[in-house]
């Protein structure tokens, strides 16, 4: 990563994909141990099957924006996603981000059981790539959102898995993330916890925090997002204003 | 926030894979820290003896060896130092070594959600282990003391030491790391080689009755040899080490590092790829 001047991204764009394409290599049978590859190996049958799960994709996500993904299951979405997060190097083509890219952990990902609360605040605060003073001036913060006070000292094997989501959501979403990424994630915790989020989202985004929003639902895509973005089979078979899209789309599935 | 101050991530410019590790791991530090932590915290928690235990579990061996092996080593001169100082030695080398590949393991399912420095992990083990090899060595000044072993001005050679050890376990921890990601197989095949390589090394039987019972080659191309020799000259010989000695392990040492880090940084862009 390196912090030199913008000269190919449109002041604009947040997120620039150029001809994205990735191609996953699966092996023929599932050959999970060295034994078998060590055996398949001598008698030439490791051969491999690609998977194009991504097809030379272009795309640009305008600065501030939330911008919604929908598909099916195996559409591409996650790897979009993983693309965009630098989880993933593209096998062919560009992408170029600005700003700190935010994938929201999955529900207690990360956690260590063994600990406490707190230790797992500052576990999960330096997986995100915080430091430690930086967790320490959110820390306040971070325990009034996730409402668990009174148990933040005691281990997290001791927490009900909504007192984990709500701590792990408390961390994600103490700092204003310049680009964030959410993959379903919001339907977790009880109601009150997810107006709570969608509150905090909101108020990121008036700040100017850019949004990937990946979803199934074509009702929670076109109701918070501005565009959106039809994948399937690692194609591109809409993309426009998040309405029109997922109409398509619904027509399409026949719901 | 002003855009052209953000970071940019351009796919297309990044540097190489060993450089943009190192870079990363630089700004996730205090990362490294909180696992070393997380290690220290969930060994130690809910154990009653704690610490202790570090200390404990050489000792015990150590009594057990010298029970057996003080006859049939009879002319070593206080047994009980000589492998304390060996044992010293092979638990950092195969614990961190062990632990590398476990904690690389246990963060892959995070490497698959979000960017991480992938050595991160790996750094963390090596921290545990010169934590828990620091413990090791008051069981050890224990000894020494009750053994009338005297301590030199030799041992302040420890910290050199110390830090070629690291870079060794180091160096193979990545390598072992880079690949049982996608053959987690080879784990257990590494416990075996391990039993093999803690006999071939002089851990409990001293160097010269290893090389009276098989070809001295083998002695001189077991790397952690090296090692061993100068941990025990220093302690337990009470003698600083020649410099061909310690040469020969700084560049064991550090070449073997060089060569996990280049595997390690070039095999975990595949790593999400593995699915």
């Amino acid at each position: 990563m390196s912090k030199q001047k913008i000269n190919n991204l449109n002041d604009n764009f947040d997120i620039v994909l150029e001809n994205v394409t990735v191609r996953y290599q699966l092996p023929d049978e599932q050959v999970r141990t060295f034994k078998e590859y060590a055996i398949n190996f001598v008698q030439g049958k490791n051969k491999k099957r690609s998977f194009l799960a991504l097809d030379r994709i272009n795309l640009k996500i305008v600065s501030g924006e939330i911008f919604g993904v929908i598909g099916r299951n195996g559409a591409g979405k996650s790897t979009l996603l993983k693309v965009i997060s630098r989880v993933l190097i593209p096998t062919k083509g560009r992408v170029v981000t600005r700003g700190r890219v935010y994938p929201m952990l999955q529900v207690g990902a990360g956690f260590h059981h063994e600990l406490t609360g707190k230790e797992n605040v500052y576990l999960n605060g330096t997986l995100l790539g915080h430091t430690r003073s930086e967790i320490e001036e959110k820390y306040q913060d971070i325990i009034e959102f996730s409402e668990i006070a009174d148990f933040i000292n005691a281990p997290v094997r001791t927490y009900s898995s909504g007192m984990q989501a709500r701590l792990g959501f408390a961390v994600a979403f103490a700092w204003q993330p310049e680009v964030l990424i959410l993959d379903e994630v919001l339907s977790v915790g009880d109601v009150a916890f997810q107006q709570k989020c969608r509150n905090r989202m909101q108020e990121y985004r008036k700040n100017g925090t850019t949004t990937v929003l990946v979803s199934h639902s074509p009702a929670i895509i076109a109701s918070l997002c501005e565009r959106a973005l039809w994948l399937d089979k690692g194609k591109i078979i809409a993309l426009g204003k998040s309405d029109k899209v997922t109409q398509g789309y619904k027509t399409k599935m026949g719901v | 926030m002003e855009n052209n101050q953000k970071e940019i991530y351009d796919s297309s410019k990044r540097g190489h894979p060993a450089w943009e590790e190192l870079m990363g791991l630089l700004r996730y530090k205090d990362l490294v820290f909180q696992l070393v932590r997380r290690d220290m915290v969930s060994r130690y928690k809910r154990s009653a003896l704690g610490v202790a235990w570090t200390m404990l579990n050489p000792l015990g061996t150590m009594l057990i060896l010298t029970i057996v092996f003080s006859r049939v080593f009879g002319r070593v001169e206080s047994y009980p130092v000589f492998v304390l100082t060996g044992l010293i030695v092979w638990n950092f080398f195969s614990q961190t070594t062990r632990h590398c590949m476990d904690s690389t393991l246990w963060g892959s399912g995070l490497f698959k959600k979000i960017y991480l420095p992938r050595t991160s992990f790996i750094i963390s083990s090596i921290g545990t282990g010169i934590v828990n090899f620091l413990f090791s060595l008051v069981p050890l000044l224990i000894i020494m003391l009750f053994t009338g072993t005297r301590i030199q001005l030799s041992a302040i050679m420890l910290p050199v030491i110390l830090l070629l050890l690291s870079f060794f376990s180091l160096g193979v921890g990545l390598l072992l790391s880079a690949y049982s990601v996608f053959f987690p197989d080879i784990a257990e095949m590494y416990t075996i080689v391990l039993m093999a390589w803690m006999y071939l090394s002089p851990v409990i039987v001293p160097e010269e009755t290893l090389a009276g019972i098989m070809n001295s080659l083998i002695l001189k191309i077991n790397p952690l040899h090296y090692l061993i020799k100068l941990f025990r000259l220093v302690l337990y010989e009470g003698i600083f080490p020649p410099m061909s000695l310690l040469l020969t392990a700084t560049g064991i040492s550090f070449a073997m590092f060089i060569i996990g880090w280049l595997v390690f940084t070039k095999k975990s862009d595949e790593f999400a790829y593995y699915v």
